[in-house]
């Protein structure tokens, strides 16, 4: 199979290129997309990239293959082969510091953004702030994320204004604390996003409901965030 | 937050909902005259401005012009904030950004009025 990675090491290329690699992949065996990386730095070991769990808990190797943002460790090639041909490139709209590793520091600014603990200003209860069931339920589906970036690397509103537009990572986060029964600065949280750009950018295209490994869907979060600011304003 | 002093209400929530309503009005305005095409397809200029001279007509009339200027105001002022930016072009970007806004803004206002001009001159 032939893989095709994106090279750049700025210390030494003035401008990224893509490099072609023929791997040989085992018989009846469907390799994930890391294994095959590894393949390729056992032909090139100056090839860089992240990755850590590799069983898509840590969230680091989320990269861009055949056009798809996904974590490398749990995508099968055989779900995004496309004429027997592997093309892998960084996540899209961030900073490259090298090959297939970007520079996530406009990511995690966002989510730094949202508050992404819980506040409280009632005095703490002797052992622990309890929450009914119900009232915990309420976080399924918000609080599994584990922050790869697919989402909001794949997002176009995020591609153009990654400064000012919070993205879905950030939002379905800042949705998780506002669903949270224990967190009780809401109207803050509310206040914080009301702006033209920080929920307002997302057009509702659901790139980042399509990619997600998870299998989340920060763009419902959106719309309730919306509606709860509705709610707040009318 | 982030503040931006150029968009509609300053705030995305009333742009967003003026931009969902405007949308209503415009889309009820468009199957309203659809209607009358449908159901007159031989109609005379005089049947035509009749209608338009009905001042129900006109209030709807008015109603879509104006959504019309706030829907595009928005969809334009999104566009320009997306694409006409210093990421994009670089350090003028702002300047082009302004002239590009108050270009929009003036092209709307003309409409506005010469549409109202036209509506209450039939
Ligand atoms: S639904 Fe919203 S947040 Fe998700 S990819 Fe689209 S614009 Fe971005
Ligand atoms: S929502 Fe999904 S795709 Fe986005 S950062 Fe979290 S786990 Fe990754
Ligand atoms: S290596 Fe941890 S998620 Fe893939």
């Amino acid at each position: 199979m032939l893989v095709s990675v994106y090279r750049y090491n700025p210390e030494k290329d003035l401008k990224p290129y893509m490099q072609d690699v023929e791997v040989e992949l085992p018989e009846g065996k469907d390799l994930m997309v890391l294994d095959v990386l590894q393949l390729v730095k056992d032909e090139d070991d100056s090839v860089s990239y992240r990755r850590s769990c590799r069983e898509g808990v840590c969230g680091s190797d989320g990269i861009n293959m055949n056009g798809k943002n996904g974590l490398a460790c749990i995508t099968p090639v055989s779900t995004i082969i496309k004429n027997n041909k592997l093309v892998l490139r960084p996540l899209p709209g961030l900073p490259v510091v090298r090959d297939l590793v970007v520079d996530m520091g406009a990511f995690y600014k966002q989510y730094e953004k949202i508050k992404p603990y819980l506040q409280n200003d009632e005095p703490a209860p002797a052992i622990e702030r309890l929450q009914s069931p119900e009232d915990r339920a309420k976080l399924d589906g918000l609080y599994e994320c584990i922050l790869c970036a697919c989402c909001t690397t794949s997002c176009p509103s995020f591609w153009w204004n990654p400064d000012k537009f919070v993205g879905p990572a950030g939002l379905l986060q800042a949705y998780r604390f506002l669903a949270d029964s224990r967190d009780t600065y809401t109207d803050e949280r509310l206040a914080d996003l009301e702006d033209p750009f920080s929920v307002f950018r997302c057009r509702g295209i659901m790139n980042c409901v399509a990619v997600c490994p998870k299998g989340l869907n920060p763009t419902k979060a959106i719309g309730h965030i919306r509606s709860m600011l509705m709610e707040r304003a009318t | 937050m982030v503040t931006n002093v150029t968009s509609f209400g300053r705030s995305g929530l009333s742009d967003w909902l003026v931009q969902r309503v405007s949308a209503v009005f415009l889309l009820l305005y468009v199957l309203f005259l659809v209607y009358v095409f449908i159901s007159k397809p031989d109609m005379q200029f005089q049947e035509w401005q009749a209608l338009f001279a009905n001042n129900a007509v006109r209030i709807f009339s008015l109603i879509a012009l104006l959504s019309l200027c706030a829907h595009a105001w928005i969809g334009m002022w999104t566009i320009a904030t997306d694409y006409l930016t210093t990421r994009m072009l670089g350090a003028t970007a702002n300047k082009i950004r302004f002239i590009f806004e108050l270009l929009c803004l003036i092209a709307l206002f003309v409409y506005l009025v010469w549409g109202v001009q036209i509506l209450w001159s039939i």
